[in-house]
């Protein structure tokens, strides 16, 4: 009897012992690792000469370089800044023209072929006409951060409204909801969590397309600087500016996670 | 007493794929006393689904029409509560604001809007559920809080499609029990759907059968058991009798 008790005791005191994988800081350990790890792969096989690009140090000493002349921030913000406004103005018109489609039948027939249709051509194919029509400053630029961030938003603000569970608009109805109250007390909570993989996307078009759209034509912005390196073979100053995308594109991305899980933390996740 | 809701020669026909009409109820006739209990049975097809969202306003008849206090029904409205199979609470309120969101759209101030849901909250059995969101509720509590929502805007009358049709067994019958004890205490006209022989018996004064193809009436059985019913009714011999009769007239309606 009492041996059969002891055991019961003893075991809670094993139970807390868990894999490292099942803990979230165990998993940003090997992270961290598979990061450290990458950089030593790197640093190897440029230091070795196997490949002729520049070893991790030599890419640091420049981050350092344009960091303290202020190249490396100047240029962060006009990408940036340009990503921003074009986004923001994407975002500001792709969710009420997306709720209208979704809405309104007719609406949907007028708009989707021409959304259906620019969704086919990539934003960047259309600097050439923006530059020739818009000039050569922020604005072509920014236009067409716009479209592609539209683009992506609108498509999935309207299929949020499509998708929105019909039983939950029967039951405001029979509550004594009219059609504007559905609108703004059902339609946009229920869709809110398309709108944000919208959003989420949209960002993620629109940084690919301000680099790119810096690359062709820009006289600032991470996508120049790579550009006038190129002219100069300068390879640290390009890995810079690719680091310095990559980081801000998932630092971004990880802002809009953080906000959906705030804004849909209802949903019922699988 | 007088009629509360009145189906007068309704039926509904859908058109299927542009050219096959479907009769999903056909010539309904059927009188609803107030604060009667009526449960509705029948197999799939018979119509009852469509019979209670004709009166809900949900739908529209194809013919005929549905009275409710001698007024043809035209639209939804508060007065008519429905309870559906899905629950369809809204995912993003608590059960607090589930409770509270027909009382917003009445325009009630904020203090009667929190003292009704907090007594009707109370009367499901939520309260320690209040701000919970309706993820972290089981099916069953998800159909209470339904139910608390729907009564909230003291509706005349509650049309409840299926309600208990997603639970398990167990649940159910402590629902049903609960549903009674709740109809009770806030009396309405109440008209039930239901496929489980058992339940529509066990909760209505009045079955109502229903056949399919075409959706129509097929019988009417009185349930002549006294309110409050208790577990032990269930297992009584009338109880099994008319449990017997019920199950007859829906699946060998032939035979009856």
């Amino acid at each position: 009897m009492t041996l059969s008790i002891s055991t019961v005791e003893e075991k809670p005191e094993r139970a807390p012992r868990r894999s490292l994988l099942s803990h979230p800081m165990g998993m940003l350990a090997i992270n961290f690792a598979a990061v450290i790890f990458g950089v030593l792969v790197w640093a190897t096989v440029t230091a070795q000469g196997i490949v002729g690009l520049p070893t991790p140090l030599a890419v640091a000493k420049q981050a350092v370089i344009q960091a303290k002349s202020g190249l490396l921030w100047t240029d962060a913000l006009a990408s940036l800044g340009r990503v921003f406004t074009g986004f923001a103005f994407g975002i500001a018109v792709a969710i009420p023209v997306g709720f209208l489609m979704g809405w309104y039948r007719i609406a949907r027939g007028i708009i989707e072929p021409y959304v259906q249709f620019f969704r086919t051509i990539p934003p960047l194919a259309i600097i050439p006409l923006a530059i020739v029509t818009m000039g050569i400053d922020e604005t072509p630029k920014i236009f067409v951060i716009f479209l592609a961030s539209f683009l992506s938003s609108v498509v999935a603000t309207y299929q949020g409204v499509v998708n929105v569970d019909k039983t939950l608009i029967n039951a405001a109805r029979v509550l004594g909801a009219n059609d504007f109250t559905i609108f703004r007390r059902v339609i946009v909570p229920a869709s809110l969590p398309y709108i944000m993989v919208g959003v989420r996307v949209g960002l993620g078009s629109s940084w690919a397309t301000v680099v790119a759209a810096e690359l062709i034509a820009a006289q600032s912005g991470l996508g120049f600087r790579m550009q006038q390196a190129q002219l100069y073979y300068d390879l640290p100053t390009i890995f810079v500016s690719l680091i310095a995308i990559g980081v801000l594109g998932l630092i971004m991305d990880r802002i809009v996670i953080a906000f959906d899980g705030v804004l849909t933390a209802w949903q019922e996740k699988l | 007493m007088s009629i509360k809701i009145s189906f007068q020669n309704v039926s509904k026909t859908f058109i299927i794929a542009g050219q096959t009409s479907f009769n999903a109820l056909q010539g309904l006739n059927l009188d609803i006393e107030d604060g009667e209990f009526i449960t509705v049975v029948g197999p799939s097809g018979c119509g009852k689904s469509t019979a209670m969202n004709i009166a809900a306003g949900l739908t529209g008849p194809s013919s005929g029409q549905v009275l409710v206090d001698s007024v043809p029904v035209k639209g939804p409205g508060p007065e008519r509560g429905v309870i559906f199979q899905q629950y369809a609470l809204f995912p993003w309120l608590t059960v607090r604001e589930n409770v509270e969101f027909g009382l917003k759209i009445a325009r009630y101030p904020k203090a009667d809007r929190s003292r009704i849901a907090d007594r009707f909250v109370d009367l499901v059995g939520l309260s320690d559920f209040a701000d919970s969101l309706p993820k972290t509720l089981s099916g069953g509590m998800k159909q209470r809080c339904a139910i608390a929502r729907a009564y909230a805007v003291n509706p005349k009358i509650l049309l409840m499609d299926e309600p208990f049709g997603a639970l398990d067994a167990l649940t159910r019958v402590q629902l049903q029990g609960q549903l009674l004890a709740t109809w009770s205490k806030e009396r309405r006209t109440v008209m039930f759907i239901t496929h489980d022989v058992d339940e529509a018996v066990y909760l209505a004064s009045r079955v109502v059968v229903m056949a399919a193809r075409p959706g129509r009436l097929h019988r009417i059985i009185p349930v002549d058991l006294p309110y409050p019913r208790t577990e032990e009714m269930r297992l009584s011999p009338e109880f099994t009798a008319l449990r017997n009769e019920v199950w007859r007239s829906v699946y060998h309606p032939a035979a009856a």
